[in-house]
């Protein structure tokens, strides 16, 4: 792992905790919706707040394709699980939601059991995959974009 | 607490997101496997060049769907719950039926560590509903 590579999961941390903030920033101020309508559903993103999430999940969305291709989807998931703590510290200070002494337990338990997980591989190295010689990934990507 | 209906609908809610997110999680990290390092494939082809092994993959294509799925149904839940409920609910569990996922269908080694977390995990998310 580089620190290229650190940065990247950084950005997905930061970008995914964001944007789900602003989500519910904006979703608050629409009000409760309704199964019955579910055409309102659409017309919230065109709502500032939630416009604003979309294009910071728009951001994660980028640098966590990024990280799942020199990355382990079980690697990846876990290295970014700051992102609860960033979460709940938004939700609580600027959202001004309740967040219980349990519910900051809970958080700390997800961060504490996950955040290890990043002191192992990150990546399954697959006997096909160390066979397959990078030419190979290169014609699968002149193909594409032919 | 939530209790009876309440419940259960916070349980619904939370259900699809992590249901439609973890196939479409899975389907683009396969996705992800079979086109390789995107920093290597931008070093030789360039932004676009990298862009358009994304993009004409049919398996990144169905993950998308999913994923969109996926959001709809996490705005769904924020209309009606705190952000601080569901989005540490949802994304954790996902992680833990990500694990199960990617070991049966990706073949990632789910080691012991691995495992231990997805338990850390799922303690973190009880706590959560009180």
């Amino acid at each position: 792992m580089t620190f290229r590579r650190y940065l990247v999961l950084a950005v997905v941390t930061l970008t995914a905790s964001c944007g789900d903030t602003f989500l519910s920033r904006g979703m608050k101020s629409l009000g409760p919706v309704s199964l019955a309508h579910p055409a309102e559903l659409i017309q919230a993103i065109f709502s500032p707040w939630v416009g604003a999430g979309i294009v910071l999940l728009i951001g994660f969305f980028a640098s966590y394709l990024t990280a799942l291709s020199f990355a382990d989807l079980t690697y990846v998931l876990p290295a970014t699980s700051l992102g609860y703590v960033i979460m709940t510290v938004l939700a609580k200070w600027w959202l001004h939601e309740h967040v219980s002494t349990w519910r900051w337990l809970g958080v700390l338990c997800i961060t504490a059991g996950v955040g290890f997980v990043t002191r192992g591989p990150s990546r399954t190295e697959h006997p096909a995959a160390l066979a397959k010689p990078p030419e190979a990934v290169q014609t699968s990507v002149e193909e594409a974009w032919r | 607490m939530n209790t009876g209906p309440m419940l259960l609908a916070t349980i619904g809610m939370i259900a699809a997101i992590v249901v439609t997110a973890t196939a479409g999680d899975i389907l683009i990290a396969s996705a992800l496997r079979q086109i390789g390092d995107l920093d290597v494939i931008r070093a030789r082809h360039g932004l676009t060049g990298a862009a358009a092994a994304v993009v004409t993959n049919s398996r990144f294509g169905l993950g998308v769907v999913f994923l969109a799925l996926s959001f709809f149904s996490l705005l769904y839940g924020l209309s009606h719950r705190d952000l601080s409920l569901i989005g540490p609910a949802a994304t954790s569990l996902t992680f833990v039926t990500n694990a199960i996922a990617a070991k049966i269908f990706l073949g990632e080694n789910v080691d012991r560590r691995r495992w231990t977390a997805a338990v850390f995990v799922c303690v973190g998310v009880a706590l959560l509903a009180f």
